[in-house]
């Protein structure tokens, strides 16, 4: 398999000849390269590799969705993005700069690639002005009333007028999830990352909160890195899909949606999103077959 | 394909409306005052059956007490002071053993128990809380300590009794430091236990969104542990009226702890009731102002919890 082993190299093969190698500064929005990563965890007879030697590009500005079987290592890749787990060989890279690589295994969490979580992370002991604003207050980058004045802005533009001093407690789910997205926002991250963060939501939320995450998108230039296993959502979001394998992950196949922006629930009836459907289901049906054989041994 | 369209536009309004209607009832909550508030709990409190099945579970236990002791007389029971005798002697202005609510005394003994667990709470807060709250926070200083410190959990206050005295002067002191003892191992222990049950997405979250390591034991770790640590303080101040009787039994000329013991001796036994009861009433007195005093500080999850909070 022709792996590439250094940025340059990656760059090379992914570069029409004669195009410039360097990312210059201008040009930093938040393209995720994922070069040969292997994530095993314990050691000896016991090791189970999570991923192994996976390659894929995330665009800049765009939205990769991410599908698998559950359990499949889709997570464990985001956290190696984020910082929250070390990687045992390969590199990630962040536009021209690596995150992590030989020499320093774990990223540094960062602001400029912010998580929105599973099952959502707004601190209860914060109001929801004070969770917004918890970003830019930590990093020391903005004043107090900077910061409030900037949430207050980014919150009326998400429709979440009113709601500064409530607990997220007292408010419903979907605006949880939208509250938490805007703290990402106020770090004017080049990379979300978010890990099935609409999960625990019904499907009426759920539809509403797609076509938000898609204005959101039209209004900043950043890149989403969105990792599901609802297959309708991850065509109907994304620029391009990729398909992981079971257990150890890699992608299985990466498919490019083909389908304008904006995009709207009409398009999930037409012929070439059920085309995608199809396409899509048949590669994740075969490995969660095999991810239950696997299972069935393992018993 | 318009259908769907109208369909997925009503849903929208409709969650449009969900959060109006969120942000009414927040409001409403907030335009109601605090003491309106109040007196609407204690109308719906008097309209449910509690208060009621409350006074009769008072009702049947004081009624066992006088049917065993002084209408059947039952010979196991034959030198325990019943209820009249009791409260007889407890609201007496001319008591017989000398102690009831018109005695200076009285107060005088509560004022000397109080003000012992009250500096015994405190130091053990002001141990303890710091204490569990490293404990949970940072692995190796766990490994140093709390072997240590799970060795000499298990000893009982009493048994400190002997080294008490001898490492203290006077009386105040040994005291003290026997109350000490049991509330700074459960305030530290649910300090601990409140850092370990934070959510490690919360602190993946501070991290991400860029604060530095102090700024995430300041602003996620403390308010993480709050619920923990505020139900240890509880304990914490129960546990610490336990061992302050234990103390005062030992040593001292004041505190509940020491009527109980000398009326024993003196044969006095209503004021042995007496002792027990002001025990009773004095200590719950003091956790309700715990419990209180957390909601004050975690408005968060008493809004969360539906109690009111302060708006």
């Amino acid at each position: 398999m022709n792996v590439p082993r250094t940025w340059d190299e990656a760059a090379a093969l992914a570069r029409p000849a004669g195009a410039p190698l360097a990312v210059s500064q201008a040009q930093r929005k938040g393209a995720i390269r994922i070069l040969d990563v292997t994530k095993t965890y314990g050691s000896g007879a016991t090791a189970v590799s999570a991923v192994e030697n996976c390659t894929f590009d995330v665009p800049a500005g765009e939205i990769t969705t991410v599908v698998g079987p559950s359990g499949c290592g889709k997570t464990t890749l985001l956290n190696a993005i984020a910082g929250f787990h070390s990687i045992t060989s390969g590199k990630i890279f962040l536009d021209d700069e690596i995150l992590c690589g030989p020499g320093q295994l774990q990223a540094e969490p960062g602001p400029d690639r912010v998580v929105v979580f599973q099952n959502g992370a707004l601190f209860p002991w914060k109001t929801v002005i004070e969770n917004v604003a918890f970003g830019p207050r930590m990093q020391g980058r903005l004043s107090k009333k900077q910061a409030y004045e900037k949430a207050r802005t980014l919150l009326a533009d998400a429709g979440l007028h009113g709601l500064e001093n409530n607990y997220p407690g007292e408010i419903s789910s979907g605006m949880r999830r939208r509250v938490e997205i805007v703290r990402a926002l106020m770090n004017e991250p080049r990379v979300l990352l978010l890990d099935e963060p609409y999960r625990a939501l019904d499907s009426l939320t759920k539809s509403v909160m797609h076509e938000a995450l898609l204005q959101l998108l039209e209004k900043n230039r950043l890149t989403i890195f969105f990792i599901t296993h609802d297959l309708e959502e991850a065509i109907f979001l994304g620029h391009q899909v990729v398909i992981m394998t079971t257990r150890p992950c890699r992608p299985k196949k990466i498919l490019t949606i083909d389908l304008p922006y904006p995009r709207d629930y009409s398009m999930l009836t037409t012929r070439r999103f059920r085309d995608y459907l199809d396409e899509t289901l048949e590669a994740v049906h075969e490995e969660a077959l095999k991810a239950f054989a696997a299972g069935e041994k393992e018993r | 394909m318009d259908d769907l369209r109208a369909t997925l536009d009503s849903i929208d309004t409709k969650l449009g409306a969900d959060a109006s209607a969120d942000l009414a009832y927040t409001g409403l909550a907030r335009s109601v005052s605090r003491p309106r508030l109040v007196v609407r709990r204690v109308g719906q409190w008097l309209r449910s059956p509690r208060p009621y099945l409350m006074l009769l579970g008072f009702a049947l236990f004081m009624g066992t007490w006088y049917l065993t002791v002084e209408v059947l007389k039952l010979p196991h029971f034959a030198q325990m002071p019943g209820p009249t005798a009791v409260l007889h002697e407890w609201f007496s202005p001319d008591p017989a053993f000398g102690l009831s609510i018109y005695t200076a005394d009285y107060y005088l003994h509560i004022w000397v128990s109080l003000r012992r667990v009250l500096i015994a709470f405190m130091l053990a807060t002001a141990t303890g809380v710091p204490l569990g709250l490293f404990l949970g926070w940072s692995q190796r200083f766990k490994e140093y300590v709390f072997p240590i410190f799970e060795l000499l959990r298990p000893i009982p206050p009493l048994a400190w009794v002997p080294l008490a005295i001898i490492l203290f002067q006077g009386v105040e002191t040994p005291i003290i430091f026997l109350t000490f003892l049991a509330s700074f191992y459960a305030t530290t222990l649910n300090a601990m236990l409140g850092v370990q049950s934070i959510e490690a997405s919360y602190i993946r979250a501070a991290y991400c969104l860029g604060a530095k390591r102090w700024q995430v034991f300041w602003h996620v770790i403390v308010p993480g542990a709050m619920p923990f640590i505020f139900t240890g303080l509880q304990i914490s101040v129960g546990v610490a009226w336990f061992s302050l009787v234990a103390g005062e039994m030992v040593s001292g000329q004041y505190g509940l702890g020491y009527v109980i013991n000398t009326s024993y001796t003196m044969v006095q036994y209503p004021t042995i009731v007496i002792g027990m009861v002001t025990l009773g009433l004095v200590g719950y007195a003091t956790s309700v102002v715990v419990r209180i005093i957390g909601n004050y500080l975690m408005q968060w999850r008493a809004r969360e919890l539906g109690l009111g909070g302060r708006q």
